[in-house]
Formats: C-alpha cells, sequence, structure tokens
C-alpha cells in the first residue's frame, strides 16, 4: 500500500489537542466540568477555564484532593475531567485514583500530560515512565494513549462519551500528524493499522507511534516488510489485532516512553501468551529513572528513535521459527 | 431555594431509642460477624442518629432522589454504626446486619455503595471522604441543588494530610454547603491522638483553615441538632462548617468506654451479652 506522507511540518502537542477539544466539548456537555491544580496553563485546560469559568475549578497544588473532588462531582452527576503532570496525577494520588475513581467505578476522566521522557529537561523527577502501569492494573479503569492531534481530538470526545473511569496520558512537546487515508476512527478497545506488513509488527502507543513509521521506512529500504499498528487503546486492548499481528508477521516489537515492565509492552505480551505466542522485542526505558534533557536528545539517548526500532525488528525477525 | 421534606421531628425520647437501637445492632453485628470496629462506631452513633432521625433530607423510598442530602462516611471503618442506621431507617432489614464481613455480604467491613441503598460513597482508606463531600457540594451548589453535604471524619483521621487539602479547598470557594463532623474521640489503633500525632485543638485548625466552627457534646442530641441546624442554614457562599463532636470511644458500653482496644475488636458472645445488658 502506498504510505501517505507524514507531515512534520504541522506539529501540535497532544495536550494542545486536548485543550481544544475541551472547549469544544463543554458546549456539547452541559455537564461536564474541569479541575485542575495549578497546572492550567501546562495541561492547556485554561482555554476551558477562560470560555466555562463556573464549569473550572482550580484546586491548587494538591493532587490527592484534585482526584477526590473529581469523585465527588461525578457521585454528584456531572462528568469531571481532572488534570495535572501524569507523575502527580497517577503517582501522587495512586491512592485516591485506585480506592475512589476505580473501586467505586466514577465517571472520572484523568486526562494527564507531560507524561514520560519527552517532558525534557524538568528530568527524573517529573518524567513518569510508569503511570501505564500503574493506572492499567486499576479494575474498571481505561487506559488511553494518544499519538497525534487528532487521535487526542478522537480520545477525548470518546473519554467524555464513555461512562467510567478513563486515564488519558498526554504529552508535553509538539508532535507531527500521523498520515492517514481519512479521518481517525477511534474507538476504545480498538488499534489503528496505519501500515500493513509481513514480516513483523511494531506495536507502538504515544510519540512513539510516529518513530515506528520512521522505522518501518527504514526497514522497507532493506527489504523488510514492517506493520505498523498504533495501540492507543492500552486498555481495553485490541487483542484480536495483536492476535492477527502475531499470527501474520510472527513476530512483534513494542514502541513506548514508557519502563518496558508493566506498560504497552508488557500488555501486549498477557493479550498474545495463551494463544500466539510470538517472540516480542519490548522497546522502553531499560528500568531506570529519565533526565534532564530536550525531548530529541532523550530519545536518542535511551534508544527510542526510528533507527532503535528497526534494529529491534530485526532482533525480533532473527528470533523467529 | 426551598428544603423539603425534612424528617418527622423526632422527640429526644424516639432518638434516645434509636440510638440504644443502633448500639445492639453494632454489639449484635460485630459478635456475629466475628470482626469490626464496635469503639469506634459506638463513638459516632449519636451523631449518625441524629443525622438520620432529626436533619438529613432524605428518603428510604428513594435512595437516589436527586434533591437529598448526602452524608458521606469518611472514617468508613465505623461502618457497623451507619449500617445500624441503614437498618433502623429502612434501607436495610436488620436481619441482614448478623452478615457483617462475611463472604458474600452486602456488609463490608468499609462502607460499599454498591452493594448497600443509601451509601453515597465507598470508603475505608482514610482522609478521602471530606475531598469527595467537597466535590458533591461545589456540584449540588453549581446546578442549584438544595442538597446540602455532610462528611463525618475520625480526629485520628485527621492526621491524613488529604484532610487539609481539601479543608484549604472548601474554604477557598466558600462551599457553604458543605459541613465536616469530626468524631473528636481521642483515641487511635496505637493509643490516644495526643501521644500518636499529637491534633491539638482540632477546631482551631479548621478556623485558621478558614472554616466556621462550632463545638459539641457528641452524645447530646440537642447539641448535636442545634449545630447541624446552624450548619444548614448557612448561606451557600460563605465559610463552610465544621462541628467538633467532642465523643466517647466505645459510648454505651461500660468496658468499652476509652479503651483503645476496642477500636477494632469484635465482643465475644459472652462480652456481647453483657453489653446488650447494658443497652437493654
Amino acid at each position: 500500500m502506498g504510505a501517505p506522507v507524514i507531515n512534520t511540518k504541522d506539529k501540535i502537542a497532544t495536550r494542545t489537542a486536548y485543550g481544544e477539544t475541551l472547549v469544544e466539548l463543554g458546549a456539547e456537555f452541559p455537564d461536564l466540568v474541569v479541575l485542575d491544580a495549578d497546572l492550567s496553563c501546562s495541561t492547556m485546560t485554561n482555554g476551558f477555564a477562560k470560555a466555562y469559568p463556573e464549569r473550572f475549578f482550580n484546586l491548587g497544588i494538591a493532587e490527592q484532593n484534585l482526584v477526590d473532588t473529581a469523585c465527588g462531582f461525578a457521585l454528584a452527576g456531572k462528568v469531571p475531567f481532572a488534570s495535572s503532570f501524569a507523575m502527580f496525577a497517577t503517582g501522587k494520588a495512586w491512592e485516591m485514583v485506585r480506592n475512589s475513581v476505580g473501586h467505586m467505578n466514577l465517571n472520572v476522566k484523568i486526562a494527564a500530560t507531560h507524561a514520560g521522557l519527552t517532558l525534557g529537561e524538568d528530568g527524573a523527577t517529573h518524567q513518569i515512565l510508569e503511570d501505564i502501569a500503574i493506572t492499567r492494573v486499576i479494575p474498571c479503569m481505561t487506559v488511553l494513549v494518544p499519538a497525534d492531534a487528532p487521535e487526542t481530538k478522537a480520545m477525548i470526545r470518546a473519554a467524555a462519551e464513555h461512562v467510567g473511569p478513563v486515564y488519558v496520558r498526554l504529552g508535553r512537546p509538539a508532535v507531527p500528524m500521523l498520515p492517514r487515508e481519512g479521518e481517525v476512527d477511534f474507538r476504545i478497545g480498538r488499534g489503528e493499522w496505519l501500515r500493513r506488513g509481513t514480516d513483523v509488527t511494531i506495536v507502538a502507543c504515544g510519540v512513539m507511534v510516529y518513530q515506528a513509521l520512521l522505522a518501518a521506512d527504514e526497514l522497507a529500504a532493506d527489504g523488510i516488510s514492517a506493520a505498523v499498528l498504533n495501540m492507543g487503546s492500552v486498555k481495553p486492548i485490541d487483542r484480536e489485532a495483536l492476535l492477527e499481528a502475531a499470527r501474520t508477521t510472527g513476530a512483534l516489537v513494542t514502541a513506548e516512553e514508557h519502563n518496558v515492565i508493566g506498560g504497552l509492552g508488557g500488555a501486549v505480551c498477557e493479550a498474545i501468551a495463551d494463544e500466539c505466542p510470538v517472540p516480542v522485542v519490548r522497546v522502553g526505558t531499560q528500568d531506570t529513572y529519565g533526565e534532564s534533557g530536550t525531548a530529541d536528545a532523550l530519545l536518542q539517548k535511551y534508544g527510542l528513535l526510528g533507527s532503535d526500532l528497526a534494529r529491534a525488528a530485526r532482533t525480533a525477525l532473527s528470533k523467529k521459527h | 431555594m426551598e428544603r423539603t421534606l425534612p424528617p418527622a421531628a423526632a422527640s429526644r425520647a424516639e432518638l434516645v431509642e434509636r440510638a440504644r437501637a443502633v448500639r445492639r445492632h453494632i454489639i449484635t453485628a460485630t459478635r456475629d460477624g466475628k470482626s469490626g470496629h464496635p469503639g469506634t462506631s459506638l463513638s459516632c452513633t449519636d451523631i449518625l442518629v441524629a443525622l438520620y432521625f432529626a436533619h438529613l433530607r432524605h428518603d428510604p423510598r428513594r435512595p437516589d432522589w436527586p434533591e437529598r442530602d448526602r452524608f458521606v462516611l469518611s472514617k468508613g471503618h465505623g461502618a457497623p454504626a451507619l449500617y445500624g442506621v441503614l437498618a433502623e431507617a429502612g434501607y436495610l432489614d436488620p436481619a441482614e446486619l448478623s452478615t457483617l464481613r462475611k463472604v458474600n455480604s452486602r456488609l463490608q467491613g468499609h462502607v460499599d455503595m454498591h452493594k448497600v441503598p443509601g451509601i453515597e460513597a465507598s470508603t475505608g482508606s482514610l482522609g478521602h471522604g471530606l475531598a469527595i463531600a467537597h466535590g458533591m457540594a461545589l456540584s449540588l451548589r453549581l446546578d442549584h441543588n438544595p442538597g446540602r453535604v455532610y462528611a463525618l471524619l475520625g480526629d485520628g483521621e485527621c492526621q491524613e494530610g488529604e484532610v487539609w487539602e481539601a479543608a484549604m479547598a472548601a474554604a477557598h470557594y466558600k462551599t457553604g454547603n458543605l459541613t465536616a463532623i469530626i468524631d473528636r474521640n481521642g483515641l487511635q489503633i496505637d493509643g490516644p491522638t495526643e501521644e500518636v500525632m499529637a491534633l491539638g485543638d482540632v477546631g482551631d485548625k479548621f478556623r485558621a483553615f478558614g472554616w466556621r466552627v462550632l463545638t459539641v457534646d457528641g452524645h447530646d442530641f440537642d447539641q448535636i441538632l442545634g449545630a447541624l441546624k446552624e450548619a444548614a442554614s448557612n448561606p451557600l457562599v460563605a465559610p463552610p462548617t465544621c462541628i467538633v463532636a467532642k465523643t466517647v470511644k466505645g459510648k454505651g458500653v461500660s468496658f468499652m468506654e476509652n479503651v483503645v482496644k476496642w477500636h477494632g475488636t469484635a465482643p465475644s458472645p459472652e462480652e456481647a451479652e453483657v453489653a446488650l445488658k447494658e443497652l437493654s
């Protein structure tokens, strides 16, 4: 299939797309409220705060209170979106996410930004590399990781329409739009085939989807046909698509800016293990913390560039029966 | 904004009788369940009875009535007291109380909103309830809903940082339809609160955070109801109300009163018999 060209000119951060979508949804969903913890200018909830000041609540630097207050809104019938940096919304407030949002199965959306290494210069204390693991392990929780602005818009809308807890992992840097034949057709629980292939499948989420496409191009130049499956719905995961990938290509690479333990790579292995176990090479941070640097420099240092994924794909191929 | 359906004003004698019945439920349920928190439940019994039989606007036939007042048991281990009150109020069959903490029972060790009608929020892990109640109160105020929100916290629970995050936020938003009640019995699992982690004057702390503070004897219905009435007349945009209720842990059962071990120990059949005799 002739792959559409990647547009690298019009880059938009997923957090920016989130903020814009909230303003759009504000008109459509009169029960939507937004809560933030002193980071509205960074999480981009400030647009909603300006458009709907009576439905915006800044709770100051108090993330546990942020999450439980959102729960109170949900219990009274509202659709609360609670935002902060992912480190604090899922890390500092994990017990609230587990015992209140999850255990009560509340209609709370935690849309948290600055996840992963690409947060950049603020360094390790702010670069959460464990959030996918600690949210997806919570029963009732849906975990979504958008790769670009259009997918973010679709995911935020899906989160608002879905009744139940959702965690959306958003990023800081501006990222390119992924090449698509048409509009994004996102549904919770469904992956997106961005490229079909026969030798190996790269399953990626978030900023790594773009790197996966670069890897597929590099592999194609060497005559290796790599499929790219965007798995933005990490939980529920698209098991059917993963089994198809395992059966048709026989080897997988997973790619995420997250610890290789417990994240997308783990979820993919869990999904295929019983029915179609094939070699899976997991690319991510190798059970380590991040550090300060630009997003690009960090992706390079931690082995998360397209060329690293291409190398991982060759390793996966070499392990095929 | 009209506050319809106040409960039929229960006489003081009726309240005393209800409280005695709830205390008996607490003893028999923890005895039968061989587990639970009798001391903490007995300490807040009179507060819960005052709320459910003489103050809260609620309707056991319509637990989801949108304009009801909400009560959040932030100290979720006080479950036997709330179950006892809900049984007396008609939300639960009193016969079910003996299933407390047993497998397949609706009566979880800490209250679960999805299992028992009339429970507004699942709690147990301490520190959550005030923030949850505050979110409810902000939401009701946004909707011009006349419902008011009450949260009952343990005094030991006030050692949790999240309590003060919520206290700061409710004062900031002047959430006048929110009331916190502190069950100030002075004991926690490891001993007296002032020895484990001194709270000092907990009312002063709430006052310093910007709350209106009322102090009552938590076993005197006139005082409790007077404070609740004052809380309910608070304007919607005003400093929230904190009622510090001075209580006795284990209240009503002589050998449990002010004894730390009864925080979370169930009575044996013999001990329960003595307790029930005192409560007859």
